[in-house]
């Protein structure tokens, strides 16, 4: 069982003050194996507590980001899974699922895991799993109305990927849960 | 040397003195257990001559009396045991022991003695204590008094006629037993004193310090009064503490004078202090001026604000004793009196009457402004603080509110308030702002009107306003931007649900950021920005669908504030963070219908991409971001659309690197198919975009050809991604031919010799294939396209 937390879009300080304080209370040192940051923290503080959270944390550029160095895409393999890691504001049309599929084809991951719409989104197609977690403070989105703050929790066991999506909606903490699963065989997630 | 000397000296005189001493005790006992009495008394009194030196520093005479102590306390018992056999009369032995020739030691064994007279209840207790204490008089050597009255208090504890000892009754009240304390007090006060009138001029500090050593002999009397059961509340009112304040006043001695009044507020209790508050008080003026006043005011004040949270039925007590009136007079009054009393010392005396209001009439705001008005008064006349003891209490003296109060807007509403901190100098208003910013974002406190937020901004102009420019250059880069990043976020805390004041709201934060200079704006534009836009869509929400010319005038407002605000980025300059902006509104603007307003804002984005972005990695970006909010856009006509479009493309195609151009003409293609029901679907402009595209990555190809690299592969299977991308949504003017040809060009390029083998490539091509060989087994209606498609 491996924990790892997808999280991004939170864009500290200009449109959000902080995490909501039920995600922050939450989110506890030791318990995560590694994060993937989709980018837009913006500032060093933000990069930091993740960094507290846990130490394998991969970020990818957000077009707010501070830190210019960060890479525009990454890809890791964890346990059975091979996950790419992408901002999104680099693939036109934003949000829409088919150019996405492709860079998914390009890195050639199963999991891809990318933002930039603000919005939650765990789509399964035939190349494999685009996972949007969404933006963790609920911040301004042009893309997006009404943004609820949320962020994403995979449990990676063996063949099998359990995301878990949690949304602070109307001051409380919505869990949903979405099960993915990979054949041996093929590089690709059915 | 010599102060080694001398202490080498006292040491062989104590070790002497102690020899002597033990000498004489020995045969003093020898005597006492042959029953000779006369004998006994001779030694005793050799004994106690050893205490008539004056070569002992008060810590060595210490040891010295101790040993003696000791030695007496056998005598007396000696006596108790004797005098119950009957083989003296008490009386008898009072008689014997004044014998002794020297009058110390005719002293040490006269109150012994007394003491078991006392205990036989032979005399009545108040009449051997006022012997007593009368004879101790002959003693004026301050040392040797002060130990010698040390030893009367000692011995006599036990036997004071108080509520129900038994010794009280008849004659002996309990009253005798405080005049007895008290009298025994002041003459060890006088002792002490005179002290320090002794020896040469030259040994002042070592006198204070000697002095120092002795003092709890002094404090020990009122302990003893406060233990007590007769000294209740009228007795402490009406007696007690008027005598012992009328010495202390009297004595007119610094060192005194401070520790017997702390002293007095140490040892008895809280409850006493409240109710004698104003006789207490009036002591305070009456010191001397160089008595530390502060601390032992302070000290008072701390005590009485622990007292009123100790329990909730304590503090009707305080209201009842007009507590706050008398302090914050007091306070005055010795403000007044002390003249030379540092900016610092005055401050902490009002700290610490406000944390005692704070804790006692929480409520009475009024207070809490009085008090800050004094500090203004007294701060005022002056140039902005600098000392940082007094700075340091300064911002305790802010903060405590703060604390207090959680919600920041008490403090805003202090009129007193601000105008302490304007005092500050530039580097503490600094560390007082932060301080408030933490208060407000740990309680979670809205700001919602635009006057608090104007207060607010105004207090913490140390972070917000520009100032010396040497100042700012000498702060550390890091903790510059952890600053203002802090500012970012608290204007976020600034709102309010009304769109009216919320624009306010707003108005107000840009007037003040923009004071920021330069180097602050970067920081602070892009949260007012953003809070601009959540007005808007507030807006929006409220209106429902807005259409056209149904547009309300205080969204043009908001559009025209945004412009305006971002236009101060260029002074910074910022232009890669206005061009983000700048797209952000134009998408906004768009949502709204106005489409006038959204070209400006594009425009305005372009003007800074042509002017402002020498750098190619910039440029590419800001190319994508363009090109990704133009593609989202639905409010153009077709004119204006053209000429966006076209700009998007051509500057796409200018982008210095040939991949990146590749990249961002194919991404043009989206701007003339969108996906929704009545979006733009040029299927012959999209392939024009992609075959510009194509015709790039062959020009790539001849490049890497020459130098044997296969880069350019990858750039033709986005391209094939993309023909089919289109293909699957129905845009007539892909055909199957096309998309085989670049399936062949693909193939060939990667079984060619001329080029590297690039696995990613390769994984990315076979990734594709599997993708068209899905969708043709899979039918249906995208299954369709891929039909003609042989793989």
């Amino acid at each position: 069982m491996v924990l790892v937390l997808a999280i991004g879009d939170l864009h500290i300080p200009h449109r959000a003050p902080d995490l909501p304080a039920k995600f922050k209370s939450m989110l506890v040192p030791g318990k995560i194996q590694h994060i993937l940051c989709t980018g837009n923290l913006c500032i060093k503080e933000v990069h930091d507590y993740l960094k507290s959270l846990c130490p394998d944390l991969h970020i990818a550029r957000g077009e707010y980001d501070e830190d210019a160095r960060y890479p525009e895409n990454k890809t890791l393999t964890i346990g059975q899974f091979k996950l790419g890691l992408c901002h999104g504001h680099q693939i036109i049309p934003w949000g829409d699922l088919d150019s996405l599929a492709m860079l998914q084809r390009q890195l050639d991951v199963d999991i891809l895991v990318t933002g930039h719409t603000h919005q939650f989104k765990a789509y399964k197609h035939e190349a494999g799993v685009v996972i949007n977690p969404g933006s963790a403070t609920g911040a301004y989105s042009s893309i997006t109305y009404d943004v609820n703050p949320s962020f994403v929790l995979m449990d990676i066991d063996g063949l099998r990927v359990v995301v878990y999506v949690y949304e602070l909606i109307d001051g409380e903490v919505k869990v949903d849960k979405i099960d993915f699963k990979k054949t041996a065989n093929t590089q690709s997630a059915h | 040397m010599v102060p080694d000397a001398a202490a080498a000296d006292e040491e062989k005189c104590l070790t002497d003195g102690m020899g002597r001493l033990q000498h004489n005790a020995f045969y003093m006992h020898r005597a006492l257990d042959s029953n000779n009495l006369k004998d006994a008394l001779r030694y005793a009194g050799q004994m106690l001559s050893e205490l008539r030196t004056s070569s002992l520093s008060p810590h060595k005479y210490y040891e010295l009396y101790m040993r003696a102590f000791d030695e007496l306390r056998k005598v007396e018992m000696f006596f108790v045991e004797e005098t119950r056999r009957g083989t003296y009369s008490v009386t008898d032995l009072y008689e014997l022991v004044q014998h002794a020739a020297n009058i110390l030691p005719r002293l040490y064994l006269l109150c012994t003695v007394g003491s078991v007279y006392i205990k036989s209840k032979e005399a009545p207790a108040k009449d051997v204590l006022k012997d007593l204490v009368e004879m101790c008089r002959g003693i004026q050597h301050p040392v040797r008094g002060l130990f010698l009255r040390s030893y009367l208090s000692q011995i006599s504890r036990d036997k004071l006629p108080d509520i129900g000892s038994e010794f009280e009754g008849g004659a002996n009240t309990v009253n005798d037993a405080i005049e007895f304390v008290l009298q025994n007090f002041t003459e060890m006060n006088k002792l002490w004193v005179r002290m320090q009138y002794q020896g040469p001029i030259g040994e002042k500090a070592k006198r204070g310090k000697e002095r120092s050593e002795l003092r709890d002999l002094v404090g020990k009397n009122l302990h003893v009064l406060s233990q007590l059961e007769g000294v209740d509340l009228d007795m402490y009112k009406e007696t007690v503490l008027p005598r012992i304040l009328e010495q202390v006043v009297n004595c007119k001695d610094e060192l005194a004078q401070h520790y017997l009044m702390d002293c007095i507020i140490q040892v008895f209790p809280d409850e006493y202090h409240l109710q004698t508050l104003e006789t207490l008080l009036s002591a305070f003026p009456q010191l001397q001026p160089t008595v530390d006043i502060k601390t032992v005011l302070s000290l008072l004040m701390d005590r009485l604000s622990n007292y009123a949270v100790s329990s909730t039925e304590v503090l009707p007590e305080f209201l009842q004793a007009e507590a706050f009136a008398k302090l914050n007079s007091a306070v005055g009054e010795v403000i007044e009196a002390q003249v030379d009393m540092p900016i610092s010392g005055v401050i902490t005396l009002y700290v610490s009457l406000l944390t005692f209001t704070l804790r006692i009439h929480p409520d009475r705001i009024d207070y809490m402004d009085q008090i800050l008005g004094a500090c203004v008064q007294r701060l005022s006349g002056k140039t902005k603080v600098e000392d940082s003891k007094a700075t340091k209490q300064i911002v305790a003296l802010l903060s405590a509110p703060l604390e207090k109060y959680k919600d920041i807007s008490t403090a805003l509403n202090l009129p007193n308030y601000p105008r302490v901190m304007d005092h500050l100098d530039n580097a503490t208003n600094k560390v007082m702002s932060a301080i408030i910013i933490q208060n407000i974002m740990k309680n979670n406190t809205c700001i919602s009107t635009a006057d608090r937020v104007d207060t607010l901004l105004e207090l913490i102009k140390g972070l917000v306003k520009e100032t010396d420019e040497a100042q700012d250059d000498e702060l550390d880069e890091e903790d510059f931007k952890e600053e203002q990043n802090s500012v970012a976020r608290l204007i976020h805390m600034l709102r309010t649900d009304d769109a009216e004041e919320m624009f306010k709201i707003i108005s107000t934060v840009r007037k003040h950021i923009l004071l920021g200079g330069p180097k602050r704006l970067a920081f602070t534009v892009p949260p007012v920005v953003f809070s601009a836009l959540k007005l808007l869509r507030h807006l929006q929400n409220q209106d429902g669908d807005v259409n056209g010319q149904e547009v309300s005038v205080t969204q043009k407002k908001i559009f025209q504030f945004l412009h305006q605000t971002i236009e101060a980025l260029s002074s910074v300059p910022s232009p890669e963070l206005a061009l983000k902006l700048y797209l952000q509104c134009a998408e906004a603007a768009n949502d709204c219908g106005l489409e006038p307003v959204s070209y400006e804002f594009l425009t305005q984005a372009f003007i800074l991409y042509e002017e402002e972005m020498a750098d190619s990695k910039v440029q590419v970006t800001a190319i994508h971001l363009i090109i990704g909010t133009l593609q989202r856009m639905n409010v153009f006509g077709i004119e204006n659309r053209d000429t966006l479009t076209h700009k998007a493309s051509g500057y796409s195609a200018k982008l210095l690197k040939k991949p990146d151009q590749c990249r961002a003409v194919y991404a043009c293609s989206h701007l003339f198919w969108v996906n929704e029901q009545d979006g733009v679907k040029d299927g012959e402009r999209v392939l024009l975009c992609l075959k510009r595209a194509l015709r790039i990555a062959n020009a790539a190809q001849q490049m890497n050809a020459t130098r044997g690299s296969s880069g350019h592969v990858t750039l033709f299977i986005e391209m094939l991604n993309k023909y089919l991308y289109f293909l699957e949504k129905g845009n007539p003017q892909i055909t199957s031919s096309a998309i085989h040809d670049l399936i062949d060009l693909i193939r060939t390029e990667i079984q060619s010799d001329n080029t590297t083998s690039d696995p990613s490539a390769n994984a990315f091509f076979s990734s594709t294939m599997r993708y068209i060989e899905f969708h043709k087994q899979k039918g249906g209606s995208v299954g369709e396209n891929y039909e003609q498609i042989k793989v």
